[in-house]
This record gives C-alpha cells, sequence and structure tokens, in this order.
C-alpha cells in the first residue's frame, strides 16, 4: 500500500514528519518498506493563466501567449504546445527558473520574438507521465503560486508493507484509523453524504450467489462528458499511490479505493444488455479482460453477467467488452461486498492478481459499499457532469459477516504477556482502535467494528493492545531454565560425528540443492522412480535427488572448472523417492574424492586417490560401530560406477551403501578427465554401536609369522582371509595383509600375497611346535582351498 | 719426596689442561695413573723410604692420586658435554620447513551455525527434532492455521508435487509431528532445510531454518523475549547487540513479532547492509495460536487456557552471513573450495 503524506494528513491532525510517522506504523506492525520525497529539483516555477494567444508572425507552430503571473504586468512567453488556449492555469517557468535535470530558463528569442520563461508540461516538471502537451490545472488553482505549493509537491510517498490479516488498513482511511489510534488523535474525516437521484434509470440486478455476495451496491449514472479531464489534484494523489490516470470514470473509481478500501467498477451501461446477474461459473467460458487478455474462466468463479454472457470477473477484473472508454456516455457504477472466500486463491489460479483482488481476497469492510458509491458519485459529477440514478442495493442478510463478542480476561492478558497493563489503559488502546469495549472485574468484553474482522480470539486482542501499549515495555524476565538431564549412551553415535570423522580425514562438506537436473538424475539412477517437482524453478532444477552423487559430481566439475585439482567432498541430506501417492526419505551421507591423495608438499610422494582410499575412510566411519566386520563389501553393479571397480556395502544382508569409481560412461559425458571414487552411505545403518567391553590382556608374548603365497589374480583377498582364519583358530590374534604384487617376477594371472600372522595364548607362552603346527594347517588349507603356492 | 709428587701433579695437571680430546685425557691418565704411571711407580718407591717416614709420604701419593683422578674425570666429561654438543649441532634441522600434511577439511558454514544453535537451545533444554522435508499440505499449512486459499500462502511460494504433497516451506510441520505425539511440557528445536518457489539475488529456492517451540503452562511473550535475546547477544559475541520487538503478523502465532538486531556490520550506524537504518530484520516469533494447539493437541477450551506456548523461527543463512560478513546468498550453494577453505 503506497500512499502520500500529504494525502494521509487530510485525515490526520498530526504535526509528525513523514519519517516519524513512518516509524509510527512500523511499531505498530504496519510495517514501512520505504520513505520517498517526491519534490522535484525546481526553483520558479508558478502558477500562470494564459490570458491571450496571438501566432507568431515567423513560426506556423509556434504561438505568443500573454500569461499572468500574478504581477503587475502579464509575461510573454513563446510556446508550441497544441493544448495552449486562452483562460488555462498552467505550470510557468519564470526567467531563472530551475527545471529537473538542472536546466536554467533564460530570456530568449524565438525566431524573432522575445519569450520571458516557459510553459511547461507534466514531463517537465519531473513527473512520470505519458500525456502530452501542457499540464492544465485545475481552475480553481491560484495565480502566481509556486508550483511546488500548488501541487503539494513537498511531499512523501510513504510504502507500507502489510501483513496478510490486515486488509481494513488496505486505504488511505484505515491508515489514518490507525494512527489516530496511536497518537490518540481524532480523525478528520469529512462527512461523506448520499447524492440524491437526479434521474430514474436503474437495471435489473440479480444475485444467486448471495453467499459470495452478501451485498451488491450500483448505480447508473446517465449523460456524462466523455471530453472531461480528470482534475490534476486527483491524478497526482493517484500517481503517488503509483497508479496511472486512465480517464475520470477508472480514475474515481480507483481513487475511492485508495481513500476508503472499496475496490470499485464501472460499465459501460450501454454495453449491458438487460439487466445484470452475479453467479458462478459453470466453467467452459471465456472472457477478454480489460487488459487484452482472453483467460478461460475456472468453474465455480463469480462472474458479473449479462444476459449474453460474463462482462467481469467478480473482485477481479472487468471484461473488455463492457469497459468505460473515451465515448462512454451513460455508466453503471458497481460497489460489492464480495466475501474473501469467493476471489481467495481464484486471483493466482487465473494469473491475475489486482488491486481489487487483492483487497477482497483480504477482506472488504462489508458496511462500506453505499458509503463509497455516494463518495464516487460526488466526485463523478464534479468531473464529468450527468444525471445519477437511484442507488440500487441487494443484500443477503444471513451471508454477510457477522460481528462477533469476544471477551479477554486480564489474568490471560497478563500469563500470556508476562506483564500487568493498567486496565484503563487497555480499555483506552481498546476504544481508540473502534472497538465497543465494556469492562467487568476480570476483564473486558469487545465488539470489533466491522472493519477489524480479523479479531476473533481473545490473543487477537491481546495483540492489539501490546501493539499499540508497544512491545517494548514487556521485560525481558531471565528465562526460565529447564535442566534434561542428557542422554550419555554409547549406544548411539550423533550423526555429528560421521561428519567429524570425514572433516579430520581433509573432507569438505558441501550442500547442494536437493532437485536436480532430471537427465542428470537419470544418468546417476536410471532406475529410482523419483519424485518430479510439478513446478520446478527450473529444468535443472526439476526432479529431487535419489543420490547426492549428482551434486557432489557437480560440485567437482564447478571447482575443476576453477583450477582446483584435488577435491574431496561429502554431504549428508535426504534423498527421496517416490511410488505412487507415497514418498519415502533416507538421510545419506556421500563422499567424493579425486586428484592427490596428499596435498602437493615436500618429503612426501603423492599420487592419485583410489578406490582403496576412499575405503579406508569409509572403514573409519564404519569402525565406529565397534563391528566393522560386520559390513561386508561386495563386488556388484550399480549404473553409475565403474563395473569393475563397485563395491555394495551391506550388513546383515541389507545393502546400506556404495563405494566406487565413477562410470568412465558418465565421467565422459560430463568432461570429467580424472578418476572420480565415490561411496555412499545411509546414515541409519551407523548410528548404534555395541556397547565395549574390556578383555584381559595376555601377560605372555606373541609371535608373529609371515608368509608369501601366490594365488590367482581373481581370487578376492577377503577369501585369503577367511581360509586363514578358518585355519589359524583360536591363537590366532591378528592377521594383516602387508604386501599385494602383480608383475615382474610371478607369473601372469597370479599374484603375490604377503600376510603377517599374530598368534597368542592369553595363559601362556606359545611353544614353537604349537605354532609351527598352526602355520601348516594354514599352509595347508591355502594350497587345498585356493590352490595358493607358497614361496 | 714430596717436591717430587708436588712436581709430578703439577705437570700433570698441565698436560690435562692442554688436552683437546678424551683420548688424549686417556693417554694422560695412563702416563701418570696407569700401573706403570709416573705416579703409581711413586708408590713403589715407598719401600726405599725409612718406615716411619712410610705412612705420609704414602698418603701424599694417594692425595696426589685422587685429585689427579678428579681433574680427568671432569676434564673428561666437559670435553664429552662438547663433542656431544658438537654431534647433536651437526643434527640440526630446519624446523621452519611445513609439516608434513594430512590436511583438514571443514564444515559447512551452514553446519557451523546449525550446530551452534543446537548447542545453545540444547543446553536451555531443547530436544533437537527432525521430520521429512515432502510434506503434506495438512502438516505444511491447515494444521497451522493456514487454510487453503488463505492470502498468507502467497507469503510461501509452494513447491508442489500432486494436490496434497509438497516441499515443505518451513520445518513448522515438524512441530506439529511433534506435539501429535508429545504431551506439554515441550521444548523443541527443529533444524532442517526448507524450499520455497523463489530465486533471485536474495532468495534461493532451497534454504535453512530452525524453529523452536515451548509450551508449558506458564510461560510468557516476556520469556520469549528474554531467551532470543540471550541468544542473538551469545550468538554474535556481543553482550550489548541491541534487539527489538516489532509486531507483525503469522497464520500460527499471536500475538507475533519480527526481532531487529543493532546491525552487526556497523553498530548500528547505518552501512549498505542494513539498507542505512541501522537495523536487521533476524528472526519471526511469537505466542502459539489456540487455533493450532486446538488442531494438534486437540485441546478443549479449558485446556487451552491452561498452556502457553511460543513459537520462533530463524533463517540460517541470515545468521551465518552477518556472523562472517558473506555478502551473497548463492555462496552457500556453489561450494567453491575457495569458499569452503575460509572455514576449516
Amino acid at each position: 500500500m503506497k500512499f502520500s503524506e500529504h494525502w494521509l494528513k487530510q485525515f490526520v491532525n498530526t504535526k509528525l514528519s513523514a519519517s516519524e510517522i513512518a516509524d509510527t506504523l512500523t511499531f505498530a506492525g504496519l510495517e514501512v518498506d520505504n520513505i520517498e520525497s517526491i519534490k522535484p529539483d525546481i526553483k520558479k516555477i508558478v502558477v500562470g493563466k494564459i490570458i491571450a494567444i496571438t501566432s507568431h508572425p515567423n513560426a506556423d507552430r509556434l504561438r505568443v501567449c500573454r500569461v499572468d503571473v500574478g504581477k503587475s504586468k502579464p509575461l510573454t512567453i513563446v510556446c508550441g504546445a497544441n493544448n495552449a488556449e486562452e483562460g488555462v492555469k498552467v505550470p510557468t517557468a519564470l526567467v531563472g527558473a530551475k527545471l529537473p535535470g538542472g536546466l536554467i530558463i533564460k530570456k530568449t528569442q524565438l525566431r524573432g520574438e522575445d519569450s520571458f520563461g516557459m510553459l511547461c508540461s507534466a514531463t517537465e516538471l519531473g513527473f512520470e507521465s505519458n500525456s502530452e502537451g501542457l499540464l492544465i490545472l485545475d481552475k480553481e488553482t491560484r495565480i502566481g503560486v509556486d508550483i511546488v505549493d500548488a501541487l503539494h509537491l513537498d511531499d512523501h510517498v510513504i510504502e507500507v508493507d502489510l501483513t496478510p490479516n490486515r486488509g481494513d488498513c488496505l486505504s488511505v482511511l484505515g491508515i489514518a484509523r490507525e494512527m489516530n489510534a496511536l497518537t490518540n488523535t481524532k480523525l478528520k474525516q469529512k462527512k461523506i453524504t448520499g447524492v440524491s437521484a437526479a434521474g430514474k434509470k436503474k437495471i435489473g440486478v440479480t444475485v444467486t450467489a448471495g453467499k459470495l455476495c452478501p451485498r451488491y451496491v450500483g448505480r447508473v449514472i446517465e449523460d456524462i462528458n466523455p471530453d472531461a479531464h480528470t482534475p490534476v489534484w486527483m491524478q497526482e494523489q493517484l500517481r503517488r499511490s503509483g497508479l496511472r490516470s486512465l480517464g475520470p470514470v477508472v480514475d474515481v473509481t480507483n481513487y475511492v479505493m485508495l481513500e476508503l478500501g472499496q475496490p470499485m467498477h464501472g460499465f459501460d451501461l450501454d454495453k449491458i444488455s438487460g439487466g445484470i446477474k452475479i453467479l458462478t461459473s459453470k466453467g467452459k467460458q471465456k472472457l477478454k479482460l480489460l487488459d487484452e487478455t482472453t483467460v478461460a474462466i475456472p468453474a465455480g468463479t463469480l462472474l458479473i453477467s449479462d444476459k449474453r454472457g460474463p462482462l467481469a470477473i467478480a473482485g477481479i477484473m472487468g471484461g473488455s467488452a463492457s469497459a468505460v472508454t473515451n465515448n462512454t456516455k451513460n455508466i453503471f457504477l458497481e460497489s460489492a461486498f464480495f466475501s474473501p472466500d469467493a476471489i481467495a486463491g481464484r486471483a493466482r489460479l487465473m494469473g491475475k492478481h489486482t488491486d481489487s483482488s487483492h483487497r477482497f481476497e483480504r477482506g472488504v469492510d462489508s458496511s462500506l459499499q453505499k458509503i463509497a458509491i455516494e463518495r464516487a458519485t460526488a466526485l463523478l459529477l464534479a468531473i464529468v457532469g450527468g444525471k445519477p440514478g437511484p442507488v440500487i442495493e441487494k443484500v443477503s442478510k444471513n451471508n454477510l459477516p457477522k460481528s462477533i463478542r469476544v471477551t479477554l480476561k486480564q489474568k490471560k492478558l497478563e500469563s500470556i504477556l508476562g506483564i500487568k497493563i493498567p486496565t484503563a489503559k487497555v480499555t483506552r488502546i481498546l476504544k481508540s482502535l473502534g472497538m465497543k469495549v465494556t469492562s467487568s472485574q476480570s476483564g473486558w468484553s469487545v465488539v470489533a467494528p466491522s472493519y477489524r474482522f480479523d479479531i476473533k480470539h481473545d490473543v487477537d486482542l491481546i495483540e492489539e493492545v501490546i501493539r499499540v501499549y508497544g512491545y517494548d515495555k514487556i521485560p525481558a524476565v531471565p528465562f526460565k531454565l529447564s535442566a534434561k538431564l542428557e542422554n550419555i549412551t554409547e549406544k548411539k553415535i550423533n550423526a555429528r560425528l560421521l561428519a567429524d570423522i570425514l572433516v579430520g580425514r581433509d573432507y569438505r562438506e558441501v550442500i547442494t540443492y536437493s532437485f536436480i537436473d532430471r537427465k542428470r538424475q537419470a544418468a546417476f539412477a536410471p532406475d529410482e522412480n523419483a519424485a518430479v517437482l510439478k513446478n520446478p524453478i527450473s529444468d535443472a532444477l526439476a526432479v529431487m535427488r535419489t543420490s547426492l552423487w549428482p551434486g557432489l559430481v557437480e560440485t567437482v566439475i564447478y571447482n575443476q572448472n576453477r583450477q582446483q585439482s584435488r577435491l574431496r567432498f561429502f554431504e549428508t541430506g535426504h534423498c527421496f523417492f517416490r511410488k505412487g501417492k507415497e514418498f519415502r526419505e533416507i538421510n545419506r551421507i556421500a563422499g567424493v574424492i579425486t586428484g592427490g591423495v596428499f596435498q602437493e608438499q615436500w618429503g612426501t610422494k603423492t599420487r592419485n586417490a583410489d578406490f582403496f582410499d576412499m575405503k579406508g575412510d569409509l572403514e573409519a566411519i564404519l569402525g565406529k560401530t565397534g563391528e566393522l566386520p560386520s559390513f561386508e563389501f561386495e563386488q556388484a553393479m550399480h549404473p553409475a560406477l565403474h563395473p569393475g571397480k563397485t563395491a555394495k556395502i551391506t550388513k546383515n544382508g541389507t545393502n546400506i551403501g556404495w563405494l566406487g569409481e565413477l562410470h568412465p560412461d558418465i565421467a565422459a559425458k560430463l568432461s570429467l578427465e580424472t578418476t572420480i571414487i565415490l561411496f555412499e552411505l545411509d546414515i541409519s545403518a551407523v548410528l548404534r554401536r555395541n556397547s565395549i567391553e574390556y578383555r584381559q590382556l595376555s601377560k605372555y608374548p606373541s609371535i608373529r609369522r609371515d608368509i608369501s603365497i601366490l594365488v590367482d589374480e581373481q581370487l578376492a583377498v577377503k577369501n585369503v582371509f577367511d581360509v586363514i582364519s578358518q585355519a589359524g583358530g583360536k591363537w590366532l590374534l591378528h592377521l594383516e595383509l602387508f604386501d599385494e604384487y602383480r608383475g615382474e617376477g610371478i607369473d601372469s594371472g597370479r599374484k603375490s600375497l604377503s600376510l603377517g600372522l599374530t598368534l597368542q595364548e592369553s595363559s601362556r607362552t606359545l611353544k614353537e611346535e604349537e605354532v609351527e603346527t598352526v602355520m601348516a594347517r594354514v599352509r595347508g588349507a591355502l594350497e587345498a582351498e585356493l590352490g595358493a603356492k607358497l614361496r | 719426596m714430596q717436591a717430587k709428587i708436588t712436581e709430578l701433579l703439577q705437570s700433570a695437571l698441565t698436560e690435562i689442561e692442554a688436552c683437546k680430546d678424551v683420548s688424549s685425557v686417556e693417554a694422560v691418565r695412563v702416563k701418570f695413573l696407569g700401573k706403570k704411571g709416573l705416579l703409581t711407580e711413586q708408590l713403589k718407591t715407598l719401600g726405599s723410604l725409612p718406615p716411619e717416614l712410610r705412612p705420609k709420604a704414602g698418603q701424599s701419593v694417594n692425595i696426589a692420586k685422587k685429585e689427579l683422578s678428579e681433574k680427568i674425570q671432569d676434564k673428561k666429561q666437559g670435553l664429552e658435554t662438547v663433542a656431544r654438543n658438537a654431534s647433536l649441532s651437526s643434527e640440526k634441522i630446519d624446523i621452519t620447513l611445513p609439516g608434513r600434511n594430512a590436511g583438514n577439511g571443514s564444515l559447512h558454514p551452514v553446519t557451523r551455525t546449525i550446530r551452534r544453535l543446537e548447542n545453545f537451545f540444547s543446553s536451555a533444554g531443547f530436544e533437537i527434532v527432525k521430520g521429512p522435508e515432502i510434506e503434506s499440505d495438512y502438516y505444511n499449512f491447515e494444521a497451522l492455521n493456514i487454510p487453503d486459499n488463505h492470502p498468507a500462502r502467497a507469503m510461501h511460494d509452494t513447491f508442489y508435487f500432486d494436490a496434497s504433497h509438497l516441499l515443505r516451506t518451513h520445518t513448522s510441520p515438524v512441530q506439529v509431528r511433534y506435539m501429535e505425539k508429545n504431551e506439554p511440557p515441550i521444548r523443541i528445536i527443529v533444524p532442517g532445510k526448507v524450499y520455497r518457489c523463489d530465486s533471485d539475488i536474495t532468495h534461493t529456492p532451497m534454504f535453512h531454518q530452525v524453529e523452536g517451540l515451548l509450551i508449558d503452562d506458564t510461560v510468557s511473550f516476556a520469556d520469549l523475549k528474554s531467551l532470543l535475546i540471550t541468544f542473538l547477544r551469545e550468538f554474535f559475541e556481543q553482550e550489548n547487540l541491541e534487539v527489538r520487538f516489532r509486531p507483525s503478523f503469522f497464520p500460527f502465532t499471536e500475538p507475533s513479532a519480527e526481532v531487529d538486531i543493532s546491525c552487526v556490520m556497523c553498530n548500528g550506524s547505518g552501512c549498505r547492509v542494513c539498507s542505512h537504518t541501522g537495523w536487521l530484520e533476524i528472526l519471526g516469533c511469537g505466542m502459539v495460536h489456540p487455533n493450532v494447539l486446538a488442531n494438534v493437541l486437540g485441546f478443549k477450551k479449558a485446556d487451552a487456557d491452561k498452556f502457553n506456548g511460543f513459537a520462533f523461527g530463524i533463517g540460517v543463512e541470515r545468521l551465518a552471513m552477518l556472523r562472517y560478513g558473506i555478502n551473497d546468498l548463492r555462496l552457500f550453494f556453489e561450494n567453491d573450495v575457495r569458499f569452503l577453505k575460509q572455514f576449516s
């Protein structure tokens, strides 16, 4: 809501400056977004009256005007505007005047004729205007007065960002009511009196949708002057509220809407065939609107129709065919109360959010319609003349909003706010807001005025009281802490730990969008049912991810394009799955690495990070559960991963994650030239751990034996471990692989593995023969079960 | 004889003084104290002395031997220390060479910020609760007193999947889910991702929120005020941070307030960040609307009067931007390493 300080002060008795007004409103919950001075940088421009015009002796296009500027002698000014006429008043820049942009007016000669100033157009005064020719001032304007005073240009535009509950403030009157309550002053309201009918002309009005249109007020005005112009003062008010002048009828309806808050519409009476009907659309109808677009009207939309079809979409926009034009002679004015339910959501549905729909969906004062039509009639008669007919009113009383009595208990007020406010103060505040208040021992009984239909509960009244009384008066009492004993179980792992492990291992956390490109999603997870957004921002953000990988890989690309080659990222977040009407979310942690395994540095040779670097990081996470061996890495296939370098991670047979190298085909498609290693893990699979149980340390020495074997190159090391563990028996304390080698010196198709076995008996030192027995058993099993050859 | 002993001792001491290394000291020792050493030899000559002079002469030799031994020991130790020091100093390394670096990663600034919020509110007795990001219309809007077609829905540009499923526009639905399963008193905060169909220089379609909810029998706006003021001062680590509450509107709270803080960039003197107002809008809050209590807890009028509650919603990115002086919201989701590194 935009309005000028000057307009507001016609209603409010206040000496406050624009910025003080803004502060007052802001701290009462009407947040002022912007205050702007509209005073143009001009000097010495006054109201002049053209008293005589003679033609220019040397130029057809120019004329010589005698202009009365209130001095003893009129000025001679040469002018080229077509609309210069004897008797009109225009802004006159005197010699020495300054125009916006810094132009200084000097005495000059135009084609041999002296000129002592310049007659100005609206644009030359710095107004945004599409009007051509001189700005013709209202007849009442006093000659010689500085134009800044004449047009009240020393003014500010105040823009209030209203919350949806305050539809009552979508007018200068509404803001004025607030200001009066907040500054404890009385409204300077001019009484709006009825305009008696000069004619008898009426049209038939039938309301079949009484629930959506509880009140419809209309009036015919005949014989208006189609050539009349909107007075400058009204154009100026509209301009300062951000509206363009579109001719007297439209301007007056807009003016009344801004002034009182009642959206109105003017029809060309001669385009209405017979009477009108207010009804809901059955659908399949179309209407060309004022903005020259044609809309398909959704079923259930409230319409104003005549017998030929829809004339206007009620409360949203009028039709172009019945609109008032330059030639309109007879009009029908509409001032209706459409219920918020009739309009809410519909305007947006059709993509037609208008000043009118904005007000109706927030709620218009249901008692305002007649007052508004009288106001509009009076304004119109003064501009375009004409013969007003009697006011037509159709009311469906039962459907009008009822006033509600709300009880507010003193105790409740205090318990919600945490302070005591003197009873008399509360009463005074509520009354200042136009409420009818009866106070009693325990509290107040309140009926809100018809424009405050948002007041329904006691808490609504509490908010009214405190916003006027002042939020700053509520003390900040020390907050009562409630100690809650922290759960210190060791069986749960805080998800924070997973992130901390990866941070300690030189990963950087990233956060990418949960919605990704549809094609990217399909490349990484062609088999998943992804949830697709109905109204995405763009194709690149259209479908919910089923894996964190696309985002991570995208981040790698982004950074590689910025000269970063060693990249290690992780992300935690939800992945989304849809199956029909069922949506499922899984919280996951995933990582990506590419480039050197270490940062480039002295004294340490670097190499590119590979599968096993990441597997080590992953094992660090899995190890936190205290049961690393229960997680199995299985050779498997995944559409996003290299078929030979993919591990499916399972626990108790359930797939809980993946590890592998990005599929070279995907990498190629994304123009990735480096090896990308990825992992992804369901967080819920690693949030529990076993409790730790101490095992007695052995006092006796352990014995270490190393063996080297040759096995088939395709043999999984896990099998070797399994065989040795089995054969090693209870004395095998620890088993490690310390070398894996293939190549020179080894038959092709074979690989060499070197393993260290640590043996120990907890109650005594093992004898040499016992150790030899175990080793023989191990060697035997390796040969027999895996065809291993000892080296 | 005494003169001889004194002379030998003197010459031995002079020789030791001149020694430059342990081996020459050892040579001196052998020369004087060895089996055939000059001082040792003197003992052998004792027999040629008259018996009454022997004890005194013997004593003299022994005193001289002892003194010499001690000197030799001292000299040896001195020389060894010098030698060890020389050898150690030859092993000196350049300790200014950088440490062997396994690297250290970083948490995203949004995560850092959420963790700080969680730590603060946990210590005030709030439980951290999470919920789904794809929500139903009921939990996201209706239960929160935002019926269909309510103009407040225009405040939330919503992403939809179908008529009833959407991406949550705030984390408030989790409060509803929690209230359905738990009885008051309730103290929770809900951090998480939220989504709005809006993308420009000051809006990203996904961002993070932390919402708080407290329901108890005696809790007032004054409590809400003090909790939030304390939080904001702790968060920005500014004891005198000014905080002001302005009336506002949220469908699920009444009375509602917007909270402003004095600009942390210019200390309230006015700068580009605060649009030269000296104030920054930082969060929204209010007392829980009775309709929400009724919708969710199924409170009857009498019960609803027994309990009050407050709720607040904090935009994480905004806090992080102000805290770290980040001037472009989009940086959070571009994940440029050069940006992330700064939060190591």
